[in-house]
């Protein structure tokens, strides 16, 4: 038997439509604003989020940084495809085994998500991932 | 309240990084959504988290409503000897909780 | 007789045991490493919960559920068995029914909605006692075949069978989700899209909203009977009470 098309629609149609996204350039500020003077670099910063995301409901995301040459103050987390482009900021204190932390984030859309690493030297890292979303954020219906 | 499980290993050694697992309840409300009714749902979420042991920081996190529901998160402690991590966290209504757990380091 | 020759059964069950999968085969790596480990697994608040409930005493009677049935690993392998045919009441009573009964007819306390948090949570921590062990329900007629028919009737306005997408177009994808064979072996489960654990009837629910039908009610027969023929049909599969779908 063939599926009626109308069943597909109403999979896709289960989201909430949220009213406005972020746009990348309204990230581009905020880690502009962040990062201010200071030189921004690719590398060094790792974000792991999974390329093919089953539900954007809850999608597990880790960032580290491997052996950084002056202790990690801050990762901060963007969005750039959410309704709001922040998504967590993690700082470090004395106790922390290392700069590292997994945690399960919400994606709206298909989009860039991107990891800012500040370290205390001045230094600003940065990594990103493009994602695919099959089933965005949804709502339940039933 | 708000029910919390905090998961850390049985056997610690000093200075030796060790991870610890947290799961809170909570819906993480991001104020996005609609009821069937067509009304804004209110935000309520979680935005702030705090582990210290003995007073020390581990982690200071900020959380924006792209923070799952029930939010889970993983990150890695080091100790020198036995103590208590304290997990706080404050909601949207300026609400805290802290949650106590003991440590035995070998 | 109640019992139907294996033959019978197994005709009416299309899927052949060795080609039976679990939602979890068809779920993504990432949603599976939520399930295997329990620190991870947020249905554990859940389980957490139902720990405490076990022990708090209900009802006109004052008893909690410890009181008569002791600690809660006394009650290994009864996941297993249900839905079951209860012979005083005459009828099939599912997991969450059953807590109910032991709450209304032993406790003096009231029943709790199918969708309350706290009958989750006891069916949950009920169920976890049986995670790794072979479903083994009873194939009681006349439920199992009017569950099985249920299961082929076409229904709502997308005028689709569970049969159509769990059997015929299961393995393939719909809408971004792969349509899994629809097994009732991690209920209650914790689902990424409903951010929070849910019951099996909470699934049905779903997918008969899905294709347009008025959901059958939590207490009726039909819910019952197919939630039987769910898990007859996955006999010999193992409780991975509480899983985590997406
Ligand atoms: C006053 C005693 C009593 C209390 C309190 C009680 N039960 Fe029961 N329970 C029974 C009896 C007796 C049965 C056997 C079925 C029957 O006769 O209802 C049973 C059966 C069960 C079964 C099915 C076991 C099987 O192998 O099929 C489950 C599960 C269960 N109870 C859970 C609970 C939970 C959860 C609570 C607390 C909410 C609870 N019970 C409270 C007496 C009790
Ligand atoms: C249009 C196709 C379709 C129909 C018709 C349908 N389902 Fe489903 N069902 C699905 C999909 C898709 C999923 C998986 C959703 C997900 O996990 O994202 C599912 C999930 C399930 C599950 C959960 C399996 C697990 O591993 O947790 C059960 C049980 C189930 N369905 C039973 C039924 C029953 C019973 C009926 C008939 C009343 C039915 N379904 C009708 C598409 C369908």
């Amino acid at each position: 038997m063939i599926l009626p098309r109308r069943r597909l629609v109403l999979l896709a149609a289960c989201c909430a439509v949220s009213p406005a996204v972020a746009t990348p350039a309204d990230v581009a500020a905020l880690i502009q604003v962040l990062v201010g003077d200071a030189p921004l670099k690719d590398g060094l910063i790792h974000l792991d989020l999974p390329v093919m995301v089953e539900n954007g409901n809850s999608v597990a995301m880790t960032v580290s940084v491997a052996d950084p040459p002056s202790p990690v103050e801050a990762i901060h987390v963007f969005a750039e495809g959410n309704p709001l482009p922040l998504v967590a900021v993690f700082r470090f204190g004395p106790r922390s085994g290392a700069p590292r932390v997994t945690t399960r984030m919400r994606l709206a859309t298909s989009q860039t998500v991107i990891a800012i690493a500040k370290l205390r030297d001045g230094t600003c890292w940065r990594d990103s991932i493009d994602l695919l979303v099959t089933l965005a954020a949804c709502i339940d219906q039933a | 309240m708000v029910r919390v499980l905090v998961n850390v290993p049985k056997q610690i050694a000093a200075n030796a990084p060790f991870d610890v697992k947290v799961l809170i309840s909570h819906p993480m409300e991001s104020g996005q959504r609609r009821d069937q009714l067509g009304q804004a749902i209110p935000r309520d979420i979680i935005n702030h988290f705090i582990c210290t042991l003995d007073g020390e920081t581990v982690l200071d996190a900020d959380f924006f409503p792209a923070i799952a529901a029930n939010p889970f998160l993983s990150f890695s402690v080091v100790a020198e000897k036995s103590g208590t991590l304290a997990l706080t966290f404050t909601d949207d209504h300026g609400v805290t909780q802290t949650e106590l757990v003991a440590i035995t380091v070998t | 007789m109640n019992r139907l020759p294996a033959l019978a059964v197994a005709a009416l069950l299309l899927i052949g045991a060795s080609d039976r999968r679990s939602g979890y085969d068809d779920a993504s790596p990432d949603t599976r490493a939520m399930q295997d480990d329990d620190a991870a697994n947020p249905a554990f608040l859940w389980v957490q919960q139902g720990e405490a409930l076990w022990s708090e005493p209900a009802g006109t009677t004052g008893k909690s559920c410890a009181t008569c049935h002791g600690d809660v690993t006394t009650l290994r392998g009864a996941a297993t068995r249900y839905p079951a045919f209860d012979p005083q009441r005459g009828r099939l009573v599912t997991m969450e029914q059953r807590i109910n009964l032991c709450r209304t007819d032993h406790m003096g306390a009231p029943a709790l909605a199918w969708d309350d948090d706290r009958l989750l949570s006891l069916s949950a921590l009920v169920g976890l006692q049986s995670r790794g062990m072979p479903l083994a329900v009873e194939p009681r007629e006349p439920f199992l075949s009017e569950g099985a028919a249920l299961f082929r009737e076409r229904m709502g306005q997308l005028n689709l069978s569970c049969a159509q997408c769990h059997e015929e177009r299961a393995g393939e994808s719909l809408g971004g989700s792969v349509i899994p064979q629809g097994h009732p072996n991690g209920y209650p489960e914790y689902r990424l899209e409903w951010q929070g654990l849910g019951s099996l009837y909470r699934r049905l629910r779903n997918c008969m909203v899905g294709v347009r039908a008025e959901p059958f009610s939590p207490d009726s027969r039909e819910a019952a009977v197919l939630a039987l023929f769910l898990a007859v049909r996955a006999n010999g599969m193992r409780v991975e009470t509480p899983a985590v779908r997406p």
